[in-house]
Order: C-alpha cells, then sequence, then structure tokens
C-alpha cells in the first residue's frame, strides 16, 4: 500500500508526512473502481457484438457455456469414461495404452465363494472395505440420525439462547474433516485427554485406535460428533413447520407428552426424516478422509472403507490397478445412484400430496 | 435472589420449569462441552511446550518453568521451590545427579557460580523440590513452522485456491443459473434435469477419469487442477436458479426496452438482486474449497504446491509426530473457518436450514 504513486517520492527537504490511512484506502478504493470500470466496457465490447449476432434470446447459450464446459469436462465426460476404464486393465493412465478385457475386473470383484468371508474372496481388500463400510452406514446413520432427532426436540423447546446452542452443535460440521481427524487423534492417543481423565479416575489407560473394536467405535462416534449439527438444523427447520395448533388441540384432548411426540410429531416429521436419512445414506458410504487421518485405516484394516480402498488401488499403490478402482467406483456410484432415485421419489411423492 | 430464580425458570404463559426442562438444559451444557471441548483441548495444548505435551496426565493450561540468568551459565537455570527443614525457598538448579539435584541460591549468588563451595551448593533430593511455573504460551509453536517447513506455502496456496475457485465458482453458476430462470431455450429443461441428476454425485465415484482429464489438459501438479473441475457445482447453479426464479420478469423486461444489453441485465440487475443467494453459495464454496482433501491430495504431490489440508495431512503422517507444531497449525487451520463462522453463524444456521444444502 505503500507504493502509491504519492508516497513513492518524498520531497528531500522535508520528512514525508503520514498519509492518512483514509486517503490511501480512498485512492485504492478509486483505482480498483477505475480498474474494475475498464473491466466491464471490455467484457461488453466483446459482448455486444455476440449479442447482436445471436439476438438476445439466444444469449442463453452463452451464459450458460463456461458452467456447462467445465461441467461437461470434469464431470459428465469422466462419468461415461469411468464405464470404459472399469472395463480396461494395465497400470498406464492414457486410455489408448490400455488393454479391453470387458467385464473381467468385475468377475475379479466377485470371485468369491462366500460374500459374506472376505478371505474367500479373490479381491478380499474389497469385500473386507465393503464389510466395514457396511457396518459404519449402519451405525453412523441410525446413531447420528437419533441423536439429531433428539437435539432438535430439545432445540425446539421454550428454551433461552436457543440460536447460542444450535451454532453450537453446527459448529464441527464446518472443521476440515483433515482437523477432525487430528483433533481427535490428540485426544485418544495413548497420553491423550482421555486416557488422562480415565487415570485420573483410577481406570487403566486404553489404547484406543489401535484395538479394532475401540477403533471401529471411535471413528463412527466422531463422525457423529462432525456431522450432526447439520442434520439437527434440517430437522429442527422440519419441527418449526408444525403448526402449533396441533399440539393445543392435543392438549385439550388430553394427550401426554409423548403421545404427542408418537402420534403428532413423527408422523409429521416423516418426510424430513426421509432427507435427512437418505442425505446421511449418502455421506456415509463415502466416509473416508477424516478415518484416513485419525487410523489411516488401521488398525490392519479395521477401518479401511470403499472411497479409501478406490483411492489406494487407483493412486497410492506401487502399482496402480486403476480398471479395478474404476469398476469400484462404478459399483459404487451405483449404491449413491440408488438413494438419489429414492430421494427423488420420495420428494415426488411429498411435493404431491 | 427469588426475583432471579424467578426470572431464570419463568417460561412463557407462566409456566415453571419442570423435570423436562432441567433435563433439556442439562443436555445442552453436556452437547456444548463435548462439541466444543475438544477445539478448545487442541487450542491450549497448541501453546503448550514440547517437554509439556508429553506430561501424563495432562494439565489444562500451558505453563513454563521460572528460569533465572546467571553468570557462568550459557543456559538459564531452572527454579525450584525447596523445602529444606520446614523452611521453603527459591533455588536455581545447577545440575542433576541421579535421584540428587544441586542447587545455589540466586539470592546469595556464591562469589564464582560456576564453582561454588560445598557450603554453598546445596544438595537436595529431587522429589524434595518443586519447579516453580508460570502461565506461558509457546509461540515458537506457530512461528517456527511457518519457517522452517512450507506451512507459509501451504497457507498461501489454500487461501489462492479457495479465493479464485469461489470467484469462478459464483460467476460461472450465476451464469447458468441465469440462463436457466430467465430463458426459455430448446433443451432447457433437459440441462437442468443433468445438474439435479449429478448433485448427488460426488468426485470420488469419478476419481480415475477426472485425473486423467486433469493430465490431458497439463493440470496435474497445478493450482488448477484444483480449482477447475470442481467449479461448476450443480448445488450452486441449483441453489441460484431457485432464488432467480423468485425475481420479477417485467423488470428484466421494461429493462429491455430501456434498451439495456443481456449482459448488462444480468450484471446489474439479477446479480446485485440475487445478493442473499450469491451470499450463501459464496459461504458454502469457501468451506468446501478450504476443507477439500481428497482432491488435492490426488492431485499435488510436490509439496510446494500443497495445501494446508493436504500439508498437514502428510506432516502429521511422519514416523515421529511433532505433535507441538502438528497441533499449532491445526489451529491455524481451523481459525479462519471459525471466524467466518463467529461472525455469520446466524446467516449460515437459517441459510442451511432454509436451502437444506450441503455439498
Amino acid at each position: 500500500m505503500l507504493d502509491t504513486p504519492q508516497l513513492a517520492e518524498p520531497s528531500p527537504e522535508r520528512a514525508p508526512e503520514p498519509t492518512p490511512p483514509s486517503s490511501v484506502i480512498g485512492w485504492l478504493g478509486q483505482a480498483l473502481f477505475r480498474v474494475y470500470q475498464a473491466l466491464m466496457a471490455a467484457i461488453e465490447l466483446l459482448i455486444n457484438p455476440l449479442e447482436r449476432w445471436l439476438g438476445a434470446r439466444r444469449m442463453a447459450y452463452f451464459f450458460l457455456l463456461p458452467n456447462m464446459l467445465i461441467f461437461g469436462i470434469f464431470v459428465l465426460f469422466p462419468m461415461l469414461l469411468n464405464f470404459f476404464y472399469s472395463g480396461t486393465a494395465g497400470t498406464r493412465l492414457m486410455p489408448q495404452d490400455r488393454t479391453w478385457v470387458g467385464l473381467d475386473n468385475y468377475e475379479t470383484i466377485f470371485d468369491c465363494a462366500n460374500f459374506l468371508d472376505p478371505n474367500s474372496c479373490a479381491e478380499d481388500m474389497f469385500w473386507r472395505a465393503a464389510q466395514n463400510t457396511t457396518v459404519f452406514v449402519v451405525f453412523q446413520v441410525g446413531g447420528m440420525v437419533l441423536m439429531a432427532l433428539l437435539t432438535a426436540v430439545i432445540l425446539n423447546r421454550e428454551i433461552v439462547a436457543r440460536g447460542f446452542f444450535r451454532s453450537v452443535f453446527f459448529y464441527p460440521v464446518l472443521l476440515s474433516p483433515v482437523v477432525v481427524g487430528l483433533i481427535w487423534k490428540w485426544i485418544l492417543q495413548r497420553f491423550g485427554l482421555l486416557n488422562g481423565l480415565i487415570s485420573g479416575v483410577g481406570g487403566e489407560p486404553v489404547q484406543w485406535l489401535l484395538e479394532r473394536d475401540w477403533a471401529t467405535f471411535w471413528v463412527i462416534l466422531i463422525s457423529i460428533w462432525a456431522q450432526m449439527g447439520f442434520y439437527t438444523l434440517i430437522l429442527l427447520a422440519g419441527l418449526q413447520a408444525i403448526p402449533g395448533v396441533l399440539y393445543e388441540a392435543s392438549e385439550i384432548d388430553g394427550a401426554g407428552a409423548w403421545q404427542r411426540f408418537r402420534f403428532i410429531t413423527l408422523p409429521l416429521l416423516m418426510p424430513t426424516m426421509f432427507v435427512v436419512l437418505v442425505l446421511a445414506l449418502i455421506r456415509a458410504v463415502q466416509v473416508f478422509d477424516q478415518v484416513f487421518v485419525l487410523t489411516g485405516g488401521g488398525p490392519g484394516t479395521a477401518t479401511k472403507y470403499m472411497v479409501q480402498y478406490i483411492y489406494e488401488t487407483g493412486f497410492a499403490a506401487q502399482i496402480p490397478r486403476r480398471g479395478l478402482a474404476s469398476a469400484a467406483s462404478v459399483l459404487l456410484g451405483g449404491v449413491l445412484m440408488l438413494f438419489t432415485l429414492v430421494q427423488l421419489w420420495l420428494g415426488r411423492k411429498s411435493e404431491a400430496t | 435472589m427469588t426475583t432471579i430464580r424467578n426470572f431464570l425458570i419463568r417460561k412463557r404463559g407462566g409456566r415453571r420449569m419442570d423435570i423436562t426442562d432441567v433435563l433439556s438444559y442439562l443436555y445442552l451444557a453436556a452437547g456444548t462441552l463435548v462439541m466444543f471441548g475438544p477445539v478448545l483441548w487442541v487450542a491450549l495444548s497448541s501453546f503448550k511446550t514440547q517437554g509439556q505435551l508429553i506430561e501424563f496426565p495432562p494439565r489444562l493450561l500451558p505453563y513454563a518453568q521460572e528460569t533465572v540468568e546467571i553468570e557462568g551459565y550459557d543456559e538459564p537455570l531452572p527454579l525450584y521451590l525447596v523445602t529444606i527443614d520446614g523452611e521453603e525457598r527459591v533455588l536455581a538448579q545447577i545440575r542433576r545427579v541421579g535421584i540428587e539435584a544441586q542447587m545455589i541460591d540466586p539470592e546469595k549468588l556464591p562469589a564464582n557460580p560456576t564453582q561454588p563451595t560445598d557450603e554453598e551448593r546445596i544438595r537436595v533430593p529431587i522429589d524434595a523440590r518443586e519447579p516453580i511455573e508460570r502461565l506461558s504460551l509457546a509461540w515458537e509453536n506457530y512461528t517456527e513452522p511457518l519457517e522452517k517447513f512450507r506451512f507459509g506455502t501451504y497457507l498461501k496456496n489454500s487461501v489462492i485456491v479457495t479465493i479464485v475457485a469461489t470467484l469462478i465458482t459464483l460467476v460461472i453458476n450465476s451464469m447458468a443459473a441465469f440462463a436457466l430462470s430467465k430463458y426459455q431455450f430448446k433443451g432447457r429443461d433437459a440441462i437442468f434435469v443433468l445438474i439435479i441428476a449429478t448433485l448427488m454425485i460426488p468426485i470420488s465415484v469419478i476419481l480415475v477419469p477426472v485425473f486423467l482429464v486433469i493430465t490431458q489438459l497439463n493440470m496435474n501438479n497445478t493450482l488448477w487442477g484444483v480449482i477447475i473441475p470442481g467449479a461448476a457445482t450443480p448445488t450452486g447453479v441449483f441453489l441460484l436458479r431457485q432464488y432467480m426464479l423468485t425475481i420479477p420478469d417485467e423488470l428484466l423486461e421494461s429493462a429491455r426496452i430501456d434498451g439495456a444489453s443481456e449482459w448488462r441485465i444480468y450484471w446489474q440487475i439479477v446479480l446485485p438482486l440475487a445478493r442473499p443467494a450469491l451470499a450463501v453459495l459464496t459461504i458454502f464454496s469457501v468451506m468446501w474449497r478450504w476443507n477439500d482433501f481428497l482432491w488435492p491430495l490426488i492431485v499435488l504431490n510436490r509439496s510446494e504446491l500443497f495445501t494446508l489440508q493436504v500439508g498437514l495431512n502428510s506432516f502429521q503422517g511422519e514416523l515421529q509426530i511433532q505433535w507441538h507444531y502438528v497441533l499449532a497449525m491445526t489451529v491455524l487451520t481451523l481459525l479462519p473457518i471459525t471466524a467466518v463462522f463467529a461472525f455469520l453463524q446466524r446467516f449460515i444456521t437459517t441459510g442451511i436450514a432454509t436451502t437444506g444444502l450441503k455439498g
């Protein structure tokens, strides 16, 4: 900011007078405004001939172009390419260097004597990851929806400082998965806060992240901690949309608190619950980053999930098997698509009623 | 007292607090502790010295031992509170031999402090002394990684990615939303359905082919490779389109009659009116980009290009985790998001509750 022309060459006789910050900011603002004006003029100079040529109506295509170009190149085209990849083998990246193997990758994945026992599968890592992901999804989504519902119901009561508490539960949602992973890694380590508290009351310290069952437990709990605030907000909005008259009427009819919850709140909250459930399912199936930071998939393979399997198979491994990774992600995409369709279908249904 | 009590427990309609209210507040208090506690604990820990971090059981606040500079010693000497014959004295430790510490009195310094005589040298069993401590913040945890390691670069990369990506997203998403909400043209509904259909398809499902596209375009190992692929967010287009639908078409028509170009209508009428939706998208985009991990992890292999999240992960993945640095850099990483949240929390929470969106 000091390199402004007025300040660059102070007269030699006098010490340069400190310019009041307002004038520097004012000058800078003015300069920025000039640049902005010039930029706008330049854009119009380019676009107005285009408009004359296309006609006002077809300018829509111009407005769509940048977004659809990026969308097409980086989302739609890769989605199609993914199917091609899943039918090829080799370690090379370029499509022309890859050999077409048809459904071999899928056959490798589904080459299993018993689908419930990963050891009997040719690609045992995939099935371990699938099994871990299923356990994670069931407990994380189940636990989180219950916790979010409880929190939303409590926040919907006549509570002092409701806005504050709403924010409190939402705060972890904003933290990055890497930060969440590190925060809990620090708390759960051998000499961490939790073991300190436990030994403070005379208990035995536990290696939380080095025992399979404890690691799974904490991964699920932490992911509930990090995400439940988001679903609480949606459920709270759903609760607040329930007309208060219904509760007043039921109170006159002598309904108790539990009956009111069971016969008014729950049924009327069901559409919101379904949305929450599907959104949570879609997120949970993709669990990766915070677990990757927290446990690295360990101990052993106890917390290795599907996206980590894809990442490691396709990128991190010494010999990347990108065809296999693509086949796995096509399957994962299929599951996500299924959930999305269910949500769209439910959305239609609730709109219709 | 009773008036205060009545004020605190009174409720609308003159009802008194009952057991469910008490349980609710207990739950909320516990929730506050569980939600904020871990972050607060990391923030406190990040100011502890390396030596303090391995203390077990850990203490709440960061302390440092009081020291005293004495001529002849290169390092300041640690001060201890020592009980000798029922009398408490403050002594400086010059060395420790097994279970015995050798001390001198900094008030009555020996003539030659480095060679005290046997009377001046006070021998104390190590469990009869207690370190004198004061609260002290180890700022070097923050400054050293920024100088010695590449955290300054990571920070810069993260800021660049977040700002540039958010600007691009805002411009191209709002342009597309404008086209989809304010024009009638062939294929409009098909394009909208296409965008909606991919709303739930995350990048983790198309990692390999997007990586190929990036490599073909020579964007591998560049910040552009991180910025561009996620710029055309379906969420943003959807959010802005829904909002722009509420802007009356008459406004645009009258501007057209006045001879405004389509670009002018977009830039000077529609965009300013869509400001609330743009603000929500800005917050979302900043959050997504600042916190993004898997995609930068794949695109960026050279450490001078790492974003904070990738840098932090590679730093904590080392065999000997340097927790004093990792914790400080974790706090540095969560600080901007926390600041944004502190100022805009009402806005964010109501924004999400009404749109029901998050990527």
